[in-house]
């Protein structure tokens, strides 16, 4: 083992040496039989650095087969943009983040490295042709990785690109593996090495095909059709048959993610209608402005992110928790002050108030364009927050499962709010009969004013969470107003429970017609739809009945 | 009625006359330059930057001596993101303001609401955005790329050098991509691509659940062919789509996409980790290491007073645009319309991307196909670029309605849209 022996590598890398040492058995028949005897050298490294991508492509190959310690660190560095050239000696480095600071070191050297300005290095760009060499090369380098999903990445790589000389190093990799999914992802990458094979037997080809059948998945799929194998040969058939039954469980399954995408885009659409439910569905007010409450919670994310990067970084991961509370207080605030000023005086005018919140909203557009500019601002999403994860064949990303739960908590926390608390208590009294909550003593504009800014708050927070899956600009609202009105138009006006279906059914509607029709036609075809069932319902699914309802 | 409309004709010939005159008596003062872009509403995020590099440009010019002996002077008017407003301030412009030439413009529905305005009273428009082609007026300078300009070639690119075979066109629902992916669809198929093998998607704009559909283009792409997705999808609808690409896992290495409407300005401020690898094709890119162009960069931002600020292709086919009129101008040796449309074609000036830009007969211009691979700072990685300058084509001549058509400003045909076959001027419909 060339590399334990070499002088100059770095210390911290030792507890990480017998991993490589595993990954250098696992190899040893066939990558490094070809490797230069010495691991890789600054030549090499240097090559990384070139113009010419062929020469780079050559180099990453050459890095991973050479089984130097190094090697996964320097590879992952050029994936991830942390490669850098010195420029006063045009030598490669590694940029690593060491309590918030970056430092550079030469990875031949193995230092822990130093800090130079940015203008002292060049990063070292990479195009999506190195990115491929770079992912194959990983994945050989991390099968031996103690990090079980690092090893499950490994093993998806070799099933989406089959190498034959890669069928020993999985199979020794086999023998070890211990977790469940990465033994079984490894065997379908195993069933996919040798499918692709044709110098396989065929009898090992038919049965790698049953095998792919068996896991079913699209990537199995993706394999199956693009292994060789003659038309009518019994390896063909077998091919052809595995293949309709995959397309069949994964069309039952397609059924299943459209309602799931119907679900989430439901949930948007409740979350951003839940604070005009109680402003326009409890009050009767037509706030036109509500799609601004909504762009100002999504400000508020960005500027709490922004004074929270001030403080620690550390803290961006629970930034959108602490956004929360302000953007309902801020958007809350807002709100108390548009009805204290504006609506107040216009209670029983429909018309007016339309118009006044109307130009309210142009207002607060065009205060946000001025202290902010015009163009999106760059809010971050926490890590918790990002990618997905399989169900089954299903897709379900983090941020889309966040957003549905969370719209559901906060509907629940409205309607304890409204049916359990003496705050409820008073503002359903009060829009059931002004005078009489009055002579029992409720002061009813100040429950006007609470139940407006409640309204306003929640439209805040509404603002939190979109700012994870929409643009933040001055035209964040506008997205929104209309789909809001037609939520609640939809589901009947002053009925949560309305709104909660009615913003389901208007989701899983839209994406089920989407697939077939496209996404104008289904934005065409859900406005007639609704146009005809207020025809028919004037009142929405689950109008309000009794006193009321006048 | 007749007596009115008599009237206003009158007042018109009135101020007509008043403005001929006005312009004589001018003679000696400064060259007007109008600057024809919306500083407010939607499209105040990307012409607002194109206002700015004319403003440069002129006072450069100005610093140099002028033009013709005479300085020049801005003439800058806010059309507000309002189509036909843009007709109006184009008006006001060339009557009020008398201008001798006009940059402007950036939507194609806004070029198309000024074009009567410019024929009607004769002036000259510099258009410097990549545009749809199937166009070319008398009175307007194409300084964008035509889709053989762009699309065609980054259609090559993936074909060639990614291998790519199976082709997802996907857009935002207006004139631009829908025309856009007509010829490029006429194109693949006369390359021997099947049906099947494409897939055509439009939505509405601002787009933001991407969901389903990136869902189809996954499964799209998982049929053991290497699998792309031609963008045109426009704006705000762009960063939703990329997220939710890399939320479901979608790498630029298993399905890149390429984009004709992305570009630095529009890449500036947002969060890039899930666009990184993905492309775009344009005719300039800020990464450029020519010596004009690091040369441009310093004097842009000395002039902006942000050595943060973001160059993009229209900024640079403003540069090429204003140059092109100044040698003109300087050419003629008059400011006077007809004279200049006539010296334009022919005039080559400098791009930075280090050749010569030459004006054609058909009114759009040479350009180098560059095709970049977005970074995670928000700057294109070059990844092509083509050998030649590549002559801008004002017909398609993969659509079937447009094949015979050319464009050639020069007398004996003087013509926008002539047919070859019929020999005759017009034959578009």
């Amino acid at each position: 083992m060339v590399a334990r022996s070499d002088p100059r590598r770095p210390p911290r890398i030792l507890e990480a040496s017998h991993l490589f040492l595993l990954l250098l058995s696992l190899l040893a028949g066939t990558a490094l039989a070809a490797a230069p005897e010495e691991g890789f050298d600054a030549e090499r490294l240097q090559q990384l650095g070139e113009r010419n991508l062929r020469v780079v492509e050559q180099a990453v190959a050459d890095i991973a087969a050479s089984g130097a310690p190094e090697s996964l660190e320097v590879l992952l560095a050029l994936r991830d943009g942390r490669l850098y050239r010195r420029q006063q000696d045009d030598v490669i480095v590694v940029a690593n983040r060491v309590d918030g600071v970056m430092l550079y070191n030469d990875p031949l050297l193995g230092t822990l490295g130093e800090p130079l300005a940015e203008d002292e290095v060049t990063v070292i760009r990479v195009s999506n042709r190195i990115r491929r060499a770079l992912s194959a090369a990983i994945a050989s380098l991390s099968l031996g990785s103690d990090d079980a999903t690092v090893r499950l990445a490994a093993a998806r790589q070799f099933i989406d690109s089959p190498d034959r000389d890669l069928l020993e190093a999985i199979e020794d990799a086999l023998e070890v593996e211990e977790v469940a999914r990465v033994r079984q992802a490894l065997e379908v990458a195993r069933a996919a090495t040798i499918a692709s094979d044709p110098g396989q037997p065929d009898d090992a080809r038919m049965e790698a095909v049953e095998r792919l059948a068996e896991a079913g998945t699209s990537r199995a799929r993706r394999v199956l059709l693009s292994m060789f194998a003659e038309e009518d040969s019994a390896l063909g058939l077998r091919r052809d048959e595995a293949v309709a039954v995959i397309d069949r469980n994964l069309a039952r399954w397609q059924r299943a993610q459209d309602l799931w995408y119907g679900l989430s885009l439901g949930s948007v659409l409740l979350l951003a209608a839940l604070g005009l439910a109680i402003t326009f569905g409890v009050m009767g007010v037509i706030n036109m402005a509500h799609g601004e409450m909504i762009m100002i919670g999504a400000y508020t994310t960005f500027v709490v992110q922004g004074v929270l990067r001030g403080i620690s970084p550390a803290l961006a991961e629970v930034s959108l928790l602490i956004a929360l509370p302000v953007a309902f207080l801020v958007a809350g605030a807002i709100g108390v002050l548009i009805e204290r000023t504006v609506i107040r005086r216009l209670y029983s005018r429909p018309l007016e108030t339309l118009l006044a919140t109307w130009g309210i909203s142009l207002i607060l557009q065009q205060t946000v364009r001025t202290l902010f500019g015009a163009s999106n601002q760059r809010v971050e999403t926490p890590s918790w927050l990002s990618g997905s994860f399989e169900f089954g064949q299903l897709m379900i990303t983090y941020n889309r499962l966040a957003i549905l739960i969370f719209a559901l908590v906060v509907l629940a926390a409205v309607i304890l709010l409204l049916t359990r608390t003496s705050l409820g208590l008073h503002i359903r009294a009060v829009t059931q009969n002004r005078k009489m909550a009055e002579s029992m003593g409720i002061r009813s504009d100040r429950v006007d004013m609470l139940t407006f800014g409640l309204g306003s708050g929640i439209a805040g927070i509404a603002g939190v969470a979109l700012s994870q899956i929409a643009n933040v600009s001055p035209n964040l609202g506008q997205n929104y107003i209309i789909d809001s009105f037609m939520v609640i138009v939809f589901g009947g006006v002053g009925n949560l429970f309305g709104t909660l279906v009615g913003a389901m059914t208007l989701g899983v509607t839209t994406q089920l017609v989407e697939p077939t029709l496209g996404a104008v036609a289904a934005k065409v075809l859900i406005l007639v739809f609704i146009i005809i069932f207020i025809q028919f319902r004037p009142r929405g699914l689950f109008p309000q009945r009794g006193r009321a309802a006048e | 009625m007749k007596v009115l409309r008599s009237g206003f004709f009158t007042r018109l010939w009135i101020v007509c006359l008043l403005a001929g005159s006005g312009s004589a008596m001018a003679a000696e003062g400064p060259i007007r330059v109008g600057i024809l872009h919306s500083l407010s509403g939607t499209m105040a995020i990307s012409e607002t930057t194109l206002r700015d590099v004319m403003l440069m440009l002129i006072e450069e010019q100005n610093r140099n001596g002028g033009l013709l002996g005479r300085q020049l002077e801005a003439v800058v008017v806010d059309p507000a993101s309002d189509w036909p407003l843009f007709a109006e301030r184009a008006r006001e412009l060339l009557t009020v303001h008398n201008v001798d030439v006009v940059f402007g413009c950036w939507t194609s529905v806004s070029r198309k609401a000024v074009l009567p305005v410019f024929r009607e009273l004769n002036g000259i428009l510099f258009y410097p955005v990549q545009y749809e082609g199937e166009e070319s007026e008398r009175n307007v300078f194409y300084t964008g790329a035509a889709p053989n300009q762009q699309a065609i070639p980054a259609v090559d690119y993936l074909r060639e050098v990614e291998g790519v075979e199976r082709w997802v066109l996907a857009g935002t629902d207006y004139v631009y991509p829908r025309t856009t992916n007509r010829i490029l669809e006429a194109y693949l198929k006369q390359q021997g691509v099947a049906d099947e093998d494409i897939m055509i998607n439009y939505t509405p704009f601002g787009h933001s659940d991407w969901q389903s559909i990136v869902s189809r283009i996954r499964a799209f792409g998982s049929r053991g062919k290497r699998t792309a997705v031609v963008s045109t999808i426009n704006g705000d609808a762009n960063v939703p789509f990329y997220r939710e690409l890399a939320n479901q896992g979608v790498r630029a290495e298993d399905i890149p996409v390429i984009a004709f409407s992305v570009g630095e300005e529009e890449l500036a401020g947002i969060d890039t980790g899930p666009l990184v690898g993905h492309l775009a094709a344009w005719n300039y890119f800020q990464s450029l290491e020519t010596e004009a162009n690091q040369q441009f960069l310093e004097r842009w931002h000395a002039f902006t007073g942000d050595s943060r600020r973001t160059a993009n292709d229209p900024m640079e086919a403003h540069y090429i645009g204003f140059n092109m009129w100044v040698s003109a101008v300087e050419q003629a040796g008059t400011t006077d319309v007809d004279t200049v449309i006539d010296t334009l074609i022919g005039v080559q000036v400098p791009n930075l991307s280090g050749g010569m830009a030459e004006m054609l007969p058909n009114h759009h211009i040479t350009k180098p196909v560059l095709i970049g691979e977005i970074q995670s700072d928000g700057q294109f990685f070059i990844v092509d670029q083509s050998e030649d300058l590549i002559p801008g084509e004002a017909w398609s001549s993969y659509l079937p309605g447009s094949r015979n058509i050319i464009a050639d400003w020069r007398p004996p045909i003087s013509c926008g849209n002539y047919n070859t076959e019929t020999e005759t001027c017009g034959g578009a419909q």
